[in-house]
């Protein structure tokens, strides 16, 4: 009877820490930072077509402290299960001067209304952005690219 | 130095209970306050300004539908506002992408983008919603109510209604 009393004691404790566990690592990959691999040709040269594992850090965007040229990750508007990798251009209220390259090069301006961002590839030739979706909710963002750790040769900071 | 290891014990649960509720109240399930009258007479049915937010209903969101982003016509969903993003709203699914939006007021019919959603409040006269601001891209989304638990005498489970007159399926 004892036994199953001191078997119990065990499971609740090992129940316990793992609980704390996950939610230590829940609670640093949503609040503090977290590695991200990222592929693609839209953020070419900055980001490999291939593929880079990127730190991704979630106390900017919670601050607001997040501006031109950083780059962040987005839940796409046009698909809520994908994030995808981009740069911000404009913050609301900046008027925002693009083209797009494969439509008859015809240039057009824009003012990012409040509350959103304007979005854009460093790679204008192969990107989906805000050129096609328009300006994106800053509720969208999820996080920055502070840090690139793979491949080794392009070891460092970002933008 | 028995207080000492008291005083840290007690810390150290504390911690381990914040980090839990954290991570539940991420992933799981949450519970809001729903402030105003736009969702009259599904939430807050009278608008009691004497009591203040003690007599705001409190409800259950959970996180679930947040794995596929897969939602119903009728869904009642909170959201971050578009315009402020520190905002949140309550409000009901009407039309999910493909669908077909008649707008009464200026003769238009819209046709929900891919990935967005068009939201009104069950009281019309005010409710600021897609009727002003538009379809509101899914990954604003950040739950969806499925319980009143507050104040007791109106707990229940928050049904799904069907304009059948404002949404047509492509």
């Amino acid at each position: 009877m004892r036994r199953w009393g001191l078997l119990a004691k065990e499971a609740l404790t090992q129940t316990l820490t793992f609980a704390r566990f996950f939610c230590l690592f829940h609670v640093t990959n949503h609040y503090l930072w977290s590695p991200t691999l990222v592929f693609g040709p839209s953020m070419l040269p900055t980001l490999n077509l291939t593929g880079d594992v990127i730190l991704a850090e979630y106390v900017s965007h919670r601050v607001g402290r997040l501006g031109p040229g950083d780059i962040v990750f987005v839940r796409s508007p046009v698909d809520p299960n994908k994030i995808v990798t981009k740069r911000i251009v404009g913050v609301e209220g900046d008027r925002v001067t693009y083209f797009k390259p494969r439509n008859g090069d015809s240039c057009h301006t824009v003012v990012v209304p409040k509350g959103h961002v304007w979005i854009q590839g460093d790679n204008l030739y192969a990107s989906r952005d805000s050129r096609q979706f328009g300006p994106v909710p800053y509720g969208l963002i999820e996080g920055k690219a502070f840090f690139r750790v793979w491949p080794p040769n392009s070891f460092g900071s970002l933008g | 130095m028995a207080a000492h290891n008291f005083l840290w014990s007690l810390t150290k649960n504390c911690f381990t209970f914040g980090l839990i509720g954290l991570t539940v109240s991420d992933r799981y399930a949450s519970i809001v306050p729903v402030r105003g009258s736009s969702m009259s007479p599904t939430f807050n049915p009278t608008t009691d300004s004497f009591m203040g937010s003690l007599s705001d209903d409190h409800v259950l969101m959970e996180k679930f539908c947040l794995q596929k982003y897969k939602f119903s016509h009728g869904d009642v969903i909170v959201f971050c506002s578009p315009s402020n993003h520190k905002e949140k709203h309550v409000k009901r699914i009407i039309g999910l992408p493909g669908d077909w939006i008649g707008t009464p007021m200026t003769n238009d019919v819209v046709k929900v983008p891919n990935g967005h959603c068009w939201v009104e409040g069950d009281n019309p006269s005010s409710s600021l919603d897609s009727r002003s601001f538009g379809p509101i891209p899914l990954g604003l989304v950040k739950g969806r109510v499925t319980h009143i638990l507050w104040p007791p005498q109106r707990v229940r489970h928050v049904e799904r209604k069907n304009h059948q007159k404002r949404h047509s399926p492509s």
